[in-house]
C-alpha cells in the first residue's frame, strides 16, 4: 500500500505543490487530474523516486519508501510522455532490453499489444500511435507493483485503448496499483481521482 | 549485475546501428594526426619528437566527441529515466556507460594508433607501447568523461562545458602516457610510466562512476 503524507515539491523557483495527502491501496486505481502544470507529471516522477520531496514522506506499506531507491524502483513500472524507445532498434530488440531487466516473455507482451505483426520493423518506421503500445508493452513483461502512468492513452486508438483496458484489470485483479495522470476517461472501473 | 550486461550490451547494439559515430571518432583522430606533419614540416627528427604528445592529445580529443551524447540522447528519449528505475544503482549504470564508451570509441581509437604513429614518424619499436599507453588513457577519460557528462547533463551548453571538465582531469594520463612512449622511442624501459598511467585508471574505475552516479541521481 502506497501513502503520500503532506508531500511538497520544489521545481525551477516555484512550489509545484504542498500539503497533498493521498492513499492508494493494493488493487487500487488513482486517478490524477487537474489543469496543464498542476503538477501531474511532478506527483508521478515523485512517487517514481526521480525527484525528491521537500517536505512530507512517501510511505510503502509503513516503510519510507524513498530511503532505498534502488528497491523502490525495482517495484515500479514507470510510464512518462516519453517512449523511451530506441529508433534503430526493433520493437523486438527494444522491448527485449527491459525483458532482460525485469524478466518476462517478450512474444506474450507484444502479442498484448498487437505489435507481434511489426516486432522486427526499426521502431523509427513507427506512427507515434504504435510507439505508445510499444511503450506500453513494457507493462506487459513482468508483473510490478505499482504502475505509474503519465498520459498512457495519447495517441491510442479505441482497441488499443481497450488492450490497455485489458491489462490494467489483470494488473489490479492481482493485486498491483495503478497511479495514472490523465485528461482522457482511462478504462479504469472505480478509480479514485485525487485533483491537484 | 545481469542489468549490467544488459546496459553494455545494448551501447554495443546501439553502437553498431550507428556505426559512424565511431568511425567520426577515428577519422578525427587520424586527420588531426596527419595535420602535424603540415604544420611542423616533414623533418622525421621534429615529427619523432613530438609524435607521443600529438598522439595522446588527438586521441583524447578524438574520445572527447561522443561523450556529451552519452546522457544526452538518453535523457531526450525517456530512457535515463527508465534506467534510473531499472532497478541497476547509478553508479554501476555510470560504470557499464564509461565501458560501453571505451570499447566504442577508445578500443577503435587503438586501432587506427599504427596508421596514425606512421605518419608521426613514431619508430616501430615504440607502436606496441603507444596502443598500450592509449588505451590506458582512453579508459581513463572515457571514466572521467561520463562523470562530467553526467554533471553537464541538463546544463545548457554542455557540450561546451564537458571538456572545460574533463580535459585539466586527463592532464596525468598525457603525461605518463606521453612519457611511456617517448622511453620506448628512446629504448628505454617504459613500464613505470605505464603502471602509473595504471594506477591512474585504478583510482578513476571506482570513483569517477560514484561521481556520475551520484549526478545522475540528483538530476
Amino acid at each position: 500500500m502506497l501513502e503520500g503524507r503532506n508531500l511538497a515539491v520544489w521545481r525551477g523557483e516555484r512550489v509545484v505543490f504542498s500539503g497533498l495527502d493521498f492513499r492508494l491501496e493494493d488493487g487500487g486505481a488513482l486517478l490524477l487530474t487537474g489543469a496543464n502544470g498542476a503538477g501531474k507529471s511532478t506527483l508521478l516522477r515523485l512517487v517514481a523516486g526521480l525527484v525528491p520531496p521537500i517536505e512530507g514522506q512517501l510511505l510503502w506499506a509503513g516503510v519510507d519508501a524513498l530511503a532505498d531507491r534502488v528497491s523502490h524502483a525495482r517495484r515500479l513500472r514507470y510510464l512518462s510522455h516519453a517512449d523511451a524507445l530506441k529508433p534503430s532498434l526493433t520493437a523486438r530488440e527494444n522491448l527485449a532490453f527491459y525483458a532482460r531487466l525485469w524478466g518476462g516473455d517478450v512474444e506474450a507482451a507484444l502479442e498484448q499489444v498487437g505489435l507481434l505483426d511489426l516486432a522486427d520493423l526499426p521502431v523509427r518506421v513507427f506512427s507515434s500511435g504504435q510507439k505508445r503500445r510499444l511503450a506500453l508493452a513494457r507493462l506487459a513483461l513482468s508483473p510490478a507493483a505499482l504502475w505509474l502512468l503519465d498520459e498512457p492513452t495519447v495517441g491510442l486508438d479505441a482497441n488499443s485503448v481497450a488492450r490497455l483496458g485489458a491489462l490494467l484489470a489483470t494488473h489490479r485483479a492481482a493485486g498491483g496499483a495503478v497511479m495514472a495522470a490523465t485528461h482522457l476517461p482511462l478504462p479504469l472501473p472505480d478509480a479514485r481521482e485525487l485533483c491537484l | 549485475m545481469s542489468a549490467f550486461w544488459a546496459v553494455l550490451t545494448r551501447e554495443l547494439q546501439l553502437a553498431i546501428r550507428h556505426p559512424a559515430d565511431t568511425l567520426a571518432a577515428v577519422m578525427f583522430f587520424v586527420l588531426v594526426c596527419a595535420l602535424f606533419p603540415f604544420g611542423i614540416g616533414p623533418a622525421p627528427e621534429t615529427l619523432a619528437r613530438i609524435a607521443p604528445g600529438a598522439l595522446l592529445a588527438s586521441a583524447l580529443l578524438a574520445a572527447l566527441l561522443p561523450l556529451d551524447r552519452l546522457f544526452g540522447a538518453e535523457a531526450e528519449d525517456g530512457s535515463l529515466e527508465q534506467l534510473l528505475l531499472s532497478g541497476l544503482p547509478p553508479a554501476a549504470l555510470a560504470a557499464a556507460k564509461a565501458l560501453g564508451h571505451w570499447l566504442t570509441t577508445g578500443l577503435p581509437l587503438l586501432l587506427a594508433t599504427p596508421m596514425a604513429a606512421a605518419m608521426l614518424n613514431l619508430p616501430v619499436e615504440a607502436w606496441g607501447v603507444a596502443m598500450i599507453a592509449l588505451g590506458l588513457a582512453t579508459a581513463v577519460l572515457s571514466l572521467f568523461g561520463t562523470a562530467g557528462a553526467a554533471l553537464t547533463l541538463g546544463a545548457r551548453r554542455g557540450g561546451v562545458l564537458l571538456p572545460l571538465l574533463v580535459l585539466p582531469l586527463s592532464i596525468p594520463a598525457v603525461i605518463f602516457g606521453a612519457a611511456a612512449i617517448e622511453a620506448a622511442a628512446a629504448g628505454l624501459v617504459a613500464r613505470p610510466y605505464l603502471l602509473l598511467l595504471g594506477a591512474l585508471l585504478a583510482i578513476a574505475a571506482p570513483m569517477a562512476p560514484l561521481a556520475a552516479g551520484a549526478a545522475l541521481r540528483a538530476e
